[in-house]
């Protein structure tokens, strides 16, 4: 496919990790925090292409990963509700909550769709107009314009039967939040690619001169995560902090203008709870009041319960990067793809699934 | 989750595009983009296309990959 296959060049790989090879000596941690970062590093091998003390770690990238258990919850509690559809990215489907999962719940007759697009959610509720038909709108910065403009077109062409359980998450005050930890020593982070079409530079910028973290946006094929790294250790070497884009074919310095206008005319951000992370302040994105119609938490009034995380479960401390799947009990054994205990061996994209299929 | 992936632009009716992703065609909303024109790559990312894709940072990328690392 153009504009994948020649970044995947066997060449380029070579000459690239060999120039990475001359910055030996000192430990380096570098964190990638989006989880399609992580499957294309685990897919790649890049890994293995590293000297042994550059490390690349796994942060909070994974929308459906990072989703509380509370609201876990509370989106089972919607999908046991009587005449509604619930439509989803299909990575939720079997993510495990206190009692059940989205897909025990379909199993026993509730109507439960995965949709590739939240535009298909909209058109399912112009179908039934008889019933109500939420979307779970789980996702970062990527994501949450394309909520946006559904919600928008539900209001414009008012539509009554539509409405969204909004849990989406913005990653700049997650890395922040994880820095303040002090619980690992983080050098530098390989921000995510296409959250950056969106935002662009500016949301990384207090990173760079507050806590002195060079950030690199980075593509997504193994050239460009290559080249990121390459460029992370230049800075780290010459002590700088700035925050560079290597995946330029893609993201702008000012990120999409229009799609940054619909987030601000539908959403505000909000305090948000991350699993792993706890509450960060204006770490989420809420309905503005006016789309209060299209919330589902005030049209089915549902509460957040008071809920704990899986017993013995370590998806937290490894969304925080401080621990590594292999480090956890359950790991490949109770836990596993097709019995997930938690949401990192559920979701395509997380660390525990990519270690489950890459690294054993 | 943020996977969104290099597709083609075929043809263009208002804010829809019908996009060539490797041989079969879907669709894509294209309402947060400006002037794309069939022939341009969109990243299609929950069927709206988020960004298009800079041919000519694609090239200059390359380029220096090829060049200015090389020994």
């Amino acid at each position: 496919m153009k504009y994948i296959d020649e970044f995947r060049e066997k060449s380029i790989v070579k000459n690239l990790a060999s120039q990475i090879s001359k910055f030996s000596g000192l430990q380096i941690n570098l964190m990638e925090v989006c989880g399609t970062h992580t499957m294309a590093i685990f897919r790649s091998g890049i890994k293995q292409l590293l000297p042994q003390n550059i490390n690349l770690i796994s942060g909070p990238g994974c929308p459906v990963c990072v989703t509380s258990q509370s609201d876990i919850d509370s989106m089972l509690e919607l999908a046991s509700i009587k005449n509604l559809i619930i439509a989803t990215f299909g990575d939720m489907l079997k993510v495990p909550g206190t009692k059940s999962s989205l897909e025990k719940i379909r199993s026993s007759g509730s109507d439960i769709r995965a949709v590739y697009s939240p535009l298909d959610a909209l058109e399912i509720a112009k179908e039934n107009k008889n019933k109500e038909v939420v979307f779970l709108a789980v996702g970062f910065e990527t994501t949450a314009p394309i909520i946006a403009s559904v919600v928008d077109d539900a209001r414009r062409l008012k539509i009554k039967n539509f409405s969204v359980y909004c849990c989406h998450k913005l990653i700049p005050p997650a890395m922040a939040a994880l820095l303040a930890t002090r619980e690992i020593k983080i050098h530098g982070f390989l921000c995510p690619g296409h959250v950056s079409s969106i935002i662009g530079t500016k949301a990384y910028q207090f990173i760079a001169k507050e806590f002195k973290i060079p950030c690199v946006i980075s593509g997504f094929e193994p050239t460009d995560i290559l080249e990121t790294i390459l460029m992370l250790l230049k800075q780290i070497a010459k002590n700088a902090a700035s925050v560079e884009i290597q995946y330029k074919r893609a993201v702008r310095p000012e990120g999409n203008i229009p799609a940054q206008e619909m987030l601000k005319r539908v959403f505000l951000p909000c305090d948000a709870d991350w699993r792993g992370l706890g509450i960060i302040p204006k770490s989420g994105l809420q309905l503005n009041p006016a789309y209060d119609k299209f919330d589902a938490r005030l049209k089915f009034q549902i509460k957040p319960s008071k809920t704990t995380e899986p017993k013995n479960c370590l998806c937290g401390q490894v969304l925080r990067g401080v621990k590594t799947p292999v480090q956890c009990k359950l790991f490949a054994k109770a836990c596993n793809p097709e019995n997930p205990y938690g949401p990192c061996m559920v979701s395509s994209e997380g660390t525990c699934s990519a270690w489950y299929k890459y690294n054993r | 989750m943020c996977l969104a992936i290099p597709v083609k632009v075929v043809k263009i009716k208002g804010t829809l595009a019908e996009v060539d992703m490797s041989g079969v065609k879907r669709q894509a909303d294209i309402r947060f983009l400006e002037n794309i024109k069939p022939g341009d790559y969109i990243l299609l990312h929950a069927g709206f296309a988020i960004e298009k894709i800079n041919k000519k940072e694609a090239r200059e990328t390359l380029k220096l990959l090829k060049d200015i690392y090389y020994d």
